[in-house]
């Protein structure tokens, strides 16, 4: 694996008991038109923080994040980064900065490298300090052999990489992806995550939003929910499951489940749930439903563990949201 | 001063954006810039010019050069702050991906016009050279007028920046090429002098950029020295300078809400 000591500076001695913020934000209140799209959020994250910004759509994840880099200004509250307050102090808090955007915004005219000289320029380096930079950026996000091709020839999966690549030119501080795997295929967002957790044992500060649960699971060590503006949730991923959710969960779905249903007695231990076809029960003890599962031929189950999406479901409602 | 130097500097890296785009398409976009130009000027100059004869002491043809090259200055800058502009901006997010950086939408802003400006200049020295070698041009002072493209370019991108900026899709842009661009070509003393209009007319095109352009241009093509030269440079720059803030006001508005 590469080395990647030098995208992120990392102070030498690290406060393991009292991490520094790097972002602190205060009854943060956004509206639009009358709208109230986001509604005094209070949060911080401290430095070394993977920490996930969950919601459906429509939520205020997307205004957050532009509150966050100065793109648009609160209407009401406070919102520090990196120790600047924000939009004040954008400009010098954004040179500290990396940000992945949801909409893919690479130079098609440029090659690989072109691209990263380009944006490193914007950020103020000449081409003498962004030489040995991109070298490192391009072996990070396994592009070496593509340096000289022309952007539009890569795939998406490709895309994407570049521009996690483009995002640490400036040797950020606060790395903040918006929806980073969105349209990709399993494998290269496995490459991606592998680089986000290869950044974050780095002591990098990353926030992501993202609609994929195992997505956040798997890298977040903080998550926040969000709906209508507000904070439903902020924890660890796992007290977030054991807080809000049972620890095993049922699923049953196929032609006979209502009547196989109908046939079953359980106790108030275990919550239940219909989801269009699909029945979900929860409990520390589904054994009993388990075993009468067995005479039917016709039902499809799957019994698991509770997970990050069943907590997402429940705090944020089954309803589909199109707004 | 500091500042100043600042702004500047960012301002450029958004220049050299540009400039390194172009480069990399040079051939299509040259041709395109200078090739229809030059076909208005040989396919008027010496049809029209049979009939015509000789315009204000100097041959149809020698006069039209010097409207064409102020009219292609305005019309590269023009193309280049609606249609490149607005795939920067709304197709290709190049603006958003710059507003994630230090930059801010007033050194964006600064640096299209700046381009803008320079592919005036650039327009301009492709026409002055071949209507030179083609006798047209009557003196070296001529090579005045590419500081005189710079300034239309910073102007008439300003003004297509501020279009653009309204714009909801390309469409829009046709509005402001039949509606305002064609009749100022039409009316700015291009293809006649400007004493061929009634005074009522002659009065309201002193308030068109363009027209003062020529003022400038042609003199300086024809071997003559350009009069009230204050008065012509005076009324572009404040075109620029008017459009550049709109530009920038309308563009927060849109980018950064």
């Amino acid at each position: 694996m590469v080395q990647m000591h030098a995208f992120v500076k990392t102070p030498q001695i690290v406060h393991l008991m009292n991490p520094p913020v790097i972002v602190n934000a205060n009854r943060l209140t956004k509206s639009y038109n009358g709208k109230t799209v986001v509604k005094g959020i209070d949060f911080s994250i401290k430095k070394g923080e993977c920490c996930g910004i969950l919601g459906p759509n429509g939520a205020g994840k997307t205004t957050t994040l532009r509150m966050l880099v100065g793109h648009t200004s609160p209407d009401e509250g406070r919102l520090e980064a990196l120790g600047l307050p924000i939009p004040e102090k954008a400009r010098e808090m954004r040179s500290k900065v990396g940000v992945v955007p949801q909409v893919d915004n690479l130079d098609p005219d440029f090659t690989v490298s072109e691209n990263l000289y380009s944006y490193g320029r914007y950020f103020g380096y000449n081409r003498k300090a962004l030489e040995p930079r991109i070298q490192k950026l391009l072996d990070f996000a396994s592009l070496q052999d593509k340096a000289d091709s022309r952007v539009q020839a890569l795939s998406g999966g490709m895309k994407r990489r570049l521009t996690l690549a483009r995002s640490l030119i400036n040797e950020p501080e606060l790395l903040i992806l918006d929806e980073p795997t969105t349209g990709l295929d399993p494998q290269a967002r496995q490459l991606i995550w592998q680089q986000l957790r290869q950044l974050q044992k780095e002591g990098l500060t990353i926030i992501i939003t993202t609609h994929y649960m195992e997505e956040a699971e798997r890298l977040c060590d903080r998550i926040i929910v969000m709906d209508h503006g507000t904070i439903l949730a902020d924890d660890r991923p796992e007290t977030l499951i054991k807080k809000h959710i049972e620890p095993h969960v049922l699923e049953v779905h196929g032609d006979d489940v209502d009547k196989w249903h109908d046939a079953l007695q359980f106790g108030a231990a275990i919550r239940f749930e219909q989801v269009g076809e699909t029945r979900f029960y929860y409990g520390s003890e589904l054994k009993s439903l388990i075993d009468s599962l067995d005479g039917w031929s016709g039902l499809r189950y799957l019994y698991r563990p509770a997970n990050l999406e069943d907590v997402f479901l429940k705090l944020t409602g089954r309803d589909l949201k199109d707004d | 001063m500091m500042e100043t130097a600042a702004l500047f500097s960012r301002s450029s890296s958004v220049w050299m954006r540009n400039a390194q785009v172009w480069s990399k398409l040079a051939g299509s976009s040259l041709l395109g810039s200078f090739a229809e130009p030059l076909f208005y000027l040989f396919a008027l100059g010496y049809g029209l010019g049979q009939f015509i004869g000789s315009v204000e002491g100097v041959s149809y043809i020698v006069f039209l050069a010097s409207g064409i090259l102020s009219t292609s200055a305005m019309n590269t800058a023009t193309f280049e702050g609606l249609y490149l502009a607005y795939t920067r901006m709304e197709v290709q997010r190049t603006w958003d991906g710059m507003l994630s950086t230090p930059l801010g939408v007033t050194d964006i802003v600064l640096g299209e016009v700046m381009w803008m400006g320079t592919k005036s200049v650039i327009s301009a020295i492709a026409i002055l050279l071949v209507t030179a070698l083609s006798g047209f041009v009557e003196s070296v002072s001529a090579l005045w007028v590419l500081p005189i493209a710079f300034l239309t370019g910073c102007c008439f991108g300003s003004v297509a920046l501020t279009v653009t900026a309204l714009s909801r899709s390309y469409d829009f842009f046709m509005y402001y090429l039949s509606l305002v661009v064609t009749p100022m070509v039409l009316l700015s003393g291009v293809f006649f002098p400007l004493a061929s209009l009634p005074e009522t007319v002659q009065g309201l095109v002193a308030f068109l950029p363009l027209y003062h352009v020529v003022e400038m241009v042609r003199p300086l093509m024809t071997g003559g020295v350009p009069g009230s030269l204050l008065l012509h440079l005076f009324v572009p720059a404040v075109y620029c300078l008017f459009f550049i803030s709109l530009a920038i006001s309308l563009l927060k508005r849109r980018l950064l809400n």
